[in-house]
Order: structure tokens, then sequence, then C-alpha cells
């Protein structure tokens, strides 16, 4: 695979670092949420690219799955359950954007600097794919951490899956049970944050980890 | 295709778990949930005498069948110290019928998934099973529906998510090692497959993919910086969980880090992934022995212990050669038996006196004899006192490995004498102090705790010699 495929798989790939970038510094849920919406989009394409490609058609499903249900239900049910909660309030980020970005910058470049040198054996595209993938896996991890809220602690939660998602479709050949138990996982996930959103919604009257944690203080 | 013994460990969890979710009646469940559990014990055990062929999915070799016994057996006491426990929780109005409905086939569920990540003989199959075992006990973790509860199941839902989505990418990594040697395709996620190849695996990608796996799997096992999930999942949930995490699905992560250990190892250029888990286990030790100190929550406290005792294993197992693998393998199962005694005779104790909290259940030995001398013994034998089981293997631990490392030995012994103290100022006052708190005549089941008890003390003074030369066969495999 060379000349334009290459291009268009990198620039795909690579838009998905951009926006978990973005996803960092959205200091508004229903703006994370568009951004999270964005995300699961950019990685739909990359993994319709990929099919393309590496003429795989079962990647195809992965990336209608990616589509439809990460790209347009699951942003729309936790809409409508932060419009229920009535949490439109700001994020609070636990450090400044500014600070976070430069740790995003770092992560990302750890990434590059450990994958593209263990991977010098493998296929170029699945190479670029590999790093990009940690490092949108890493962004997320940062996201859930720097996030005390618990709708965007499961959007960093998703972008991290989405990550994933993206080494997976890399690796070339890759069984399909791979992609079928990514979707279901965060089917699965999804089900179990929804009950939790729920409860703590009918416990604490807030989603603020910051108020569950001082439940925890007297406890110990 | 037929199914055997080996199908079985896994369709009769299954089978039970649809069954159990539609019936009512907790007394009758819960008396299901043993025999189903049982069962499955029996097939289990039927593997050491009729071993089954291992296929493209399932898998069953010496290494397994050690972990898949400890794992059925304990589920079966386990289960039989929940009819007793959730009896009453129901009298006391904590738990309703229908959540007992939910709690009975989730836990046949976990059944299910520990057993299809031990016998998987697919690496993507064996991740798939332990994150349904992470899911299903954070839905168990929550089953109280408390603040406290709440926030520990999230906390562990979490950590536990990201520590298995480090795993996947491990993972995707072993796959993408192994593709260009075995060819794209299902092939190169088969564990018989990979061991044959593992020679000509790329060994960078190798030593990356490990320290994912590493710090994935480390997670589940608790290892310190992890662990932070685990006292609080251990301390929130139904005790029969608590018995369940420590005596088994922590040991379920540890199998998979060393199925991954053993397929580098076979490869003479990657890294030794001996001097990480060696490093891991001693701060996880350490850590956990100086934690106990401070802990106010009987719970908690022996959720640290567990701490300590994954990383004295992954200390052992990390060190490597047979000696120390058998210290490890041994020190695991004796781990296994004694930890889920000790949180029985707990969650009996919690229930009588209404409370977790140590300084209301003092003088133990006086108000409820049985459960405290019970408590004692098991505490006797967790800080690895003689004449019990963990005495043993605590000794083989420190002898097989002192010789190639005195240094590393010296910090580990530290740590055991440290929770030993740790354990016993706590143990003073449970068991010995001023008489406080209820003292109503317990309705409990003495049997699971006290024959694990029994095992464990049989095992300090004589082993049986089959049994000795199985595990040193297993120790021989991990290398």
């Amino acid at each position: 695979m060379q000349g334009l495929t290459f291009d268009i798989a990198h620039m795909l790939a690579g838009s998905l670092v951009l926006v978990s970038f973005m996803q960092l510094y959205q200091d508004r849920l229903s703006a994370l949420l568009n951004m999270f919406a964005l995300h699961a989009f950019v990685l739909a394409a990359s993994v319709a690219w990929q099919a393309y490609a590496q003429d795989a058609p079962h990647l195809y499903i992965t990336a209608i799955i990616a589509l439809f249900f990460k790209a347009i239900v699951i942003p729309l049910a936790l809409r409508r359950i932060v419009i229920k909660l009535g949490i439109h309030r700001e994020i609070e980020n636990v450090f400044g954007v500014g600070l976070a970005m430069l740790l995003g910058i770092g992560l990302v470049a750890l990434s590059m600097v450990v994958m593209l040198r263990v991977t010098s054996g493998a296929d170029p595209l699945a190479r670029e794919d590999l790093a990009f993938a940690l490092a949108v896996v890493l962004l997320g991890m940062l996201m859930m951490v720097t996030r005390r809220n618990a709708v965007s602690q499961v959007v960093g939660f998703m972008s991290l899956e989405n990550g994933l998602v993206l080494a997976a479709t890399g690796a070339k050949g890759m069984p399909l049970v791979v992609e079928i138990s990514i979707a279901f996982s965060v089917l699965i996930a999804f089900i179990v944050i929804g009950i939790f959103l729920f409860r703590i919604r009918e416990r604490f009257d807030t989603v603020d980890m910051q108020a569950m944690d001082r439940f925890r203080e007297e406890q110990r | 295709m037929n199914i055997g013994a080996l199908e079985g460990i896994l369709l009769i969890p299954a089978l039970s778990a649809a069954l159990l979710a539609v019936l009512p009646g907790y007394k009758l469940t819960s008396r299901l949930n043993m025999a189903a559990a049982f069962l499955t014990f029996a097939t289990a055990v039927s593997l050491f005498v009729v071993e089954p062929a291992s296929g493209r999915y399932l898998l069953v070799d010496d290494l397994n069948k050690v972990f898949i016994v400890l794992t059925t057996f304990v589920a079966f006491t386990t289960s039989a110290f929940s009819a007793s426990y959730i009896g009453h929780e129901i009298d006391t109005g904590r738990l309703k019928p229908s959540h007992v409905r939910f709690y009975h086939a989730m836990y046949q569920v976990l059944m299910f998934a520990m057993n299809l990540a031990l016998t998987a003989n697919n690496i993507c199959l064996m991740w798939v099973a332990i994150e349904l075992a992470t899911l299903t006990t954070v839905l168990m973790v929550g089953l109280y529906r408390t603040h406290e509860a709440l926030e520990a199941a999230w906390k562990y839902f979490i950590l536990g998510s990201v520590g298995i989505a480090l795993a996947l990418f491990g993972t995707i990594l072993i796959y993408m090692a192994a593709q260009p040697v075995i060819g794209e395709g299902p092939d190169a996620m088969v564990w018989t497959i990979l061991m044959t190849q593992a020679a000509r695996f790329d060994p960078d990608l190798l030593n990356v993919a490990f320290v994912f796996l590493l710090l994935g799997y480390g997670t589940k096992v608790g290892l310190a910086p992890l662990h932070a999930w685990l006292p609080d999942a251990h301390a929130e949930g139904p005790t029969p969980i608590s018995a369940v995490l420590s005596g088994l699905l922590l040991n379920v992560a540890l199998y998979a880090l060393l199925r991954f250990k053993m397929l580098l190892a076979l490869n003479p250029a990657s890294i030794a992934p001996g001097p990480l888990m060696v490093t891991m286990g001693l701060i996880s030790a350490l850590f956990a022995a100086f934690m106990l100190y401070s802990r106010r929550d009987i719970k908690r406290l022996f959720a640290y212990s567990s701490i300590e005792h994954m990383g004295i294993i992954v200390f052992a197992f990390g060190m490597g050669g047979p000696l120390a693998n058998f210290a490890g393998l041994l020190h695991m199962t004796m781990h296994s038996l004694t930890k889920s005694a000790i949180f029985f005779a707990v969650g009996h104790i919690a229930q009588i006196k209404g409370t977790q909290r140590i300084a209301d259940i003092s003088g133990l030995t006086v108000t409820h004899p049985v459960l405290g001398w019970g408590l004692v013994a098991g505490v006797v034998a967790i800080a690895g006192l003689p004449p019990m089981g963990i005495f043993m293997s605590e000794f083989l631990v420190v002898s097989s490995t002192f010789a190639r490392a005195p240094y590393l030995v010296v910090i580990l012994v530290v740590a055991i004498l440290v929770a030993l103290g740790g354990l016993f100022l706590k143990l003073n006052t449970i068991a010995f102090g001023e008489p406080r708190g209820s003292t109503a005549p317990a309705q409990a089941s003495y049997v699971p705790m006290f024959a694990h008890l029994a095992i464990v003390f049989a095992a300090g003074i004589y082993m049986p010699p089959a049994l000795v030369a199985g595990f040193q066969n297993v120790a021989r495999l991990l290398g």
C-alpha cells in the first residue's frame, strides 16, 4: 500500500488524535458530547478506509457499528441523561487547560517514540496506526484523570476504546472476534454506566465525583 | 461437537445462571446455586481422571487444571456460605428477594467467566472472559445501593476498565508480533500455536506488549500502585463476593499474566519479565503491610492483606525457577483457601454485630467463641505462623530465592513481619478486647470456614506426594 491510500489512512488516524485533543479542552458537557460524536465519526471513516485499503470487508461492519452506535446512539442517549439531570453547567477540570494540553503533547510524543521504535519491522501503515492508537488511548486516560464529572469520565473511557478499535483494525487480518467483542463491551459498559448514573442521581443528586469522595472520608 | 468435561465446566454455570435468573424464592435458589457450584467442581475434578483434548478455543493442560479445580472448589464452598449469609440479609431486610435472584444469576455468570478465562485457548477469548468477570463483579459490588457501595463499584468499574483496556492493547500487540510468523487470521491468537512459534516473534513488540499486559492484568491482580479499587470493592460488596474476589478473581488475572510470562520466556531475545514482576510484587507486599496498621474497617483490613499476599505470590513467580514457582503456586492455593475462610468468618461477624468497624466488634472470643476462635485460627494462618500451610509456602518462597537475591528477600521478610504485626494488633482488639456489641447467637454455617482451615492446617503438616508431584510438574512448566 502506498501513495494516496496510505496518506488518507494516515490523515484519518492523525485526525483522531487531533479530536482527542479537542475533547481535552471542552468545558461544557454538551460540547464535549459533540466532540465525542465527531471522534466516533472520524474513527468510523478511518476504519472504513482501512477496510477498503486492506480489502477486508468485515471491517466495514466495525465501521458501521462505530458510526451508528458510537457516533449517534450513545451521544444522543448521554445528552438525554445530561439534560434530565440538569447538568449543563461547566465541567471543572482538575487542573488548567494549558497544563492538560502540555501533558497531552507529552503523551503523544511518548507514544510515537515507543511505538515507532519497536515496530520498525512491521508494515508502515500498521506502525502509524499503532502509534496513533496508543496516543488516543493515553489521551483518553488523561481525560479520565483530569475530569471529575462522571459523564465526562465515561466519555474519556469511550474515546479510549476508540483508540483500541483503531489499533485492532490497523493490525492486519485480526479476526472479527475482536471488533464484535469491543462493540459488545462498549454496549455492556454503557448499560452498566446508565444504571450507575441513574442510581448515583437517586442517591446524591449530583454526578460530581468529589461529592462522592466526601462520603468516603468519614468511612476510612 | 460432543460435550465433555471441559465444555461442562462452562455449560453448567451458564445454564444455571439462566435458570436462577427466572426462579423465585431465595431458599430454593441458594440451594440450586450450591448444587450447580458442586456439579461444576465435580466436573472439574474429573479433568484429572480423563484429560480431554484441547481444541481451537478451549485448552486444558497441567497448569490450568490446578487453577480450575481451586476456583471451582472455593466457588462451591463460598456458595454454601453465601446461602446462610443471604438468608440473614433477607431476614434483616438489607436485600430484597428480587436482588437475590439477580445476585445468584450473577454468581453463576461470574463462575462461567472465570472458568472461560482459565480454559480459553485464544488470547482474545481470554480477554473477553476477564472483562465479563470484571463487569459481573462490578454489578455485585454495587448490590447494596448505598453511597459507599455505589462509589466502590464506580471506582472498581473505572479502574478495572482502564486496566482491561491496557490489557487489550497488549493483546493486540501480541497478535502484531505473531502475525508475520504465523500468518493473518485467528491462528495467530491461539495459545497452543503461539507457544510453538514464540521464538521467532519480534522481541521488541513482545516487550512492549508485556508491559501493557502487566499493567492491565496487574490492575486486576491488585498490584500496587494499581490496587486502589480493591479495598473499596471488598469492603462494600456482599461478603461472599469479597471471598470470591480475593480467593479467585485475583488468581484468574494472575493466571493470564503467567501465560504471557511463559510466552516471553520462549523468546530468548525478549526482556526477562521476571524483574518487572519482582519489583511490583515487592512494592505491593511492603505497601500493603504498612497500610494494615491504619485500617478501621475489618473487611478493608483483610483486603489489604490480600494485596500483600498477591505481592508475595507475584514476587515468587517473578523470581522463577522450579522451586520458587512451586512455592508461589502453593502460596496462591493456601492464600485462596485461608482468605476465603477469613471472609466467611468476617461475613457472619459483621452480620451479628451489625457493623464492620473494628472498634465496635471487640471481644469476639467471649461473645461468639466459635466464630472468634475461627477467626483467630484464620489470622494465625494468614499471618504465616506455623503449623499452618501459609507458613510453609512463605518459608519456601524465602528459602528458594534467598541464595539468588538476598537483598530482595530481606525486603520481603520485612513486609511479612510488618504485616504479621499489623494483623495481630487488630486481631487483639477484635478477638480479645472488652466484649462489645450484640451477643445474639450466630446463625452461621461453620462448615465451609472450618473445612478450608482444616485443609490449610493439613497442608502445613503433611502434603500428599501426589499433590507435590503435580505442583512440581506445573512449576517446571512455568519455567
